[in-house]
């Protein structure tokens, strides 16, 4: 009984510690709505994060914004601007910040915060209509985050 | 090579030119079976004209063939569930042993019922939906079990109430003693609700006849419930349309029946009064 409680304790010491270089969603720092560090400290995949951006399950950012870029993608929304040339308008911060959290840079936006985890209306659980339970999260994980920046700061025109 | 990017470019501009196109409602007029015009846009009624200049049923965001499904009754496979509930209006039920027919006549004679509710009932001192009013009848008048909710019983019976009043203008009351809750169902109305944070507002009052990915937005108007949605082949109730719209906000949603959504159908209800009725509407 003493060995199984001490190695439980060795084993949530070292998640915690393998995951210690990564921001959690509660304690990102937003500078007018620019979050300058990495979330996690590994650069972005950016091939990746054109999955996520297309993605219906992951961001599913074509739902509402068209990429040029990812045209075999049908049916991109047009609910926000296009993201073509991204990376000229914005600084790899400012996306940063625009993915983690848009509602800091455009107020009352329509566009999701994909890295927070509070202040919800009725949070659910993912699509089922249930309420949310204790496996409630971000909409994507920083790496996700740092994988989507990535990939933006590609779409140059 | 430059020539690919060129065609790819080309590609680009027309698919962009195109969705344009196809997101604007269409400039169409609906007749039902070559006699009945039904009024698909209006002026928005005063109650929301801070919002909106016009109000447009979602018979105007449909596809061609779709649109034109909802035109012959012949085509409209709701009209199938109809004739169902023809024949339950006519069959006698429960302790009484009576038939809707035997206290209200005809279906037809309830032409101008549909476009009233939801509506402040002074016995039960609270607003009644049609479904509501229905259970009322059958457990108090007719001495019969309450149907489910959204069930297929119910839906098809709202469908033969909507259908005998096609054409007339939506019309329901939001003052007097239904004020109250209708207030509250614009509260919810504008309410960003569940991880996405959206309200019905941000999707059917900002961005309607836009493309949410393969969604075209309209108005989110009830002028056409129970919907026969070609997606799911059956009629649709419209308190489970607003569970699967605030569902895709990733939030818990409320219950078909629920005060909150009485409320809401009422708010809702509301924005398209001036409308025609078009139920069993035929929608994607
Ligand atoms: C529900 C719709 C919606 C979704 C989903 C969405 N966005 Fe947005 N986004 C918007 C809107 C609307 C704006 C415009 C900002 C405003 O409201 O003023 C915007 C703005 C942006 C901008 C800045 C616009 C520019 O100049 O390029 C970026 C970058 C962006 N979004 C990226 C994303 C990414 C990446 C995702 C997916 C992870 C995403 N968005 C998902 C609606 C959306
Ligand atoms: C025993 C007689 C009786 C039977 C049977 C009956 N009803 Fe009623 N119904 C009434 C009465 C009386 C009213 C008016 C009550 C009120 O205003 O509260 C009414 C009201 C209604 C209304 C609202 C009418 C309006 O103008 O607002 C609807 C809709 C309705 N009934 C549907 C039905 C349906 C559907 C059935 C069969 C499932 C049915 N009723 C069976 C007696 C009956
Ligand atoms: C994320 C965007 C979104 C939100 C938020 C949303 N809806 Fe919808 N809704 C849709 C889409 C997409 C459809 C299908 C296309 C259409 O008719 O707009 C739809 C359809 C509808 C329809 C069917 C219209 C018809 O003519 O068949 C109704 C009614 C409706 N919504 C009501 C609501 C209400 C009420 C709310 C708030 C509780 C809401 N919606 C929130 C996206 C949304």
């Amino acid at each position: 009984m003493r060995i199984s409680i001490l190695t439980m304790a060795v084993v949530a010491v070292s998640a915690a510690a393998l995951s210690a270089a990564e921001i959690d969603p509660k304690e990102v720092n937003y500078e007018d709505g620019v979050v300058k560090a990495s979330l996690t400290g590994v650069a972005g995949d950016p091939a990746n994060g054109a999955e996520v951006v297309g993605n219906k399950s992951l961001g599913n950012c074509v739902a509402c914004h068209q990429v040029s870029d990812l045209a075999d993608i049908p049916f991109q929304g047009e609910i926000g601007p296009p993201l073509d040339g991204a990376a000229d308008r914005w600084s790899e911060a400012e996306l940063r910040g625009i993915v983690a959290n848009a509602k800091i840079m455009f107020e009352d936006t329509m566009m999701p915060a994909f890295y927070k985890v509070d202040g919800f209306i009725r949070p659910g659980n993912a699509y089922t209509g249930e309420a949310a339970d204790e496996t409630f999260g971000p909409l994507l994980s920083a790496q996700q985050i740092e994988d989507v920046v990535a990939y933006l700061s590609t779409l140059k025109e | 090579m430059t020539n690919f990017k060129q065609a790819i470019g080309v590609f680009v501009v027309a698919s962009t030119v195109a969705m344009g196109a196809v997101a604007d409602p269409v400039d169409d007029t609906l007749v039902l079976n070559e006699e009945t015009t039904i009024v698909t846009r209006t002026a928005a009624p005063a109650h929301v004209a801070d919002a909106l200049d016009e109000v447009m049923s979602g018979w105007l965001f449909r596809g061609t063939e779709t649109r034109a499904m909802q035109a012959d009754d012949f085509d409209n496979p709701g009209m199938i569930f109809v004739e169902q509930a023809e024949d339950t209006w006519n069959t006698a039920e429960g302790t009484e042993g009576k038939s809707c027919a035997d206290c209200h006549g005809a279906s037809d004679e309830m032409a101008g019922v549909r476009p009233t509710f939801p509506k402040w009932n002074d016995a039960a001192e609270e607003v009644f939906t049609l479904e509501m009013q229905i259970n009322d009848c059958r457990e108090n008048r007719m001495g019969a079990e309450k149907w489910k909710y959204t069930g297929g019983d119910m839906v098809n019976m709202t469908a033969l109430l909507a259908s005998v009043s096609r054409g007339m203008p939506v019309d329901v009351a939001i003052d007097g003693p239904a004020q109250s809750t209708w207030e509250d169902g614009k509260e919810l109305y504008y309410t960003r609700t569940g991880q996405l944070e959206l309200s019905c507002a941000n999707c059917h009052e900002d961005s309607y006849g836009l493309m949410i990915r393969a969604d075209h937005l309209s108005q989110g108007q009830i002028n056409g419930f129970p919907v026969y949605r070609l997606k799911n082949t059956k009629l649709n109730a419209v308190h489970d349309r607003f569970k699967g719209c605030i569902r895709d906000t990733r939030a818990e949603t409320y219950s078909p029946g629920s005060p909150e959504f009485v409320a809401l159908e009422l708010y809702v209800a509301s924005r398209g009064n001036g409308l025609s009725v078009e139920g069993p509407a035929v929608r994607n």
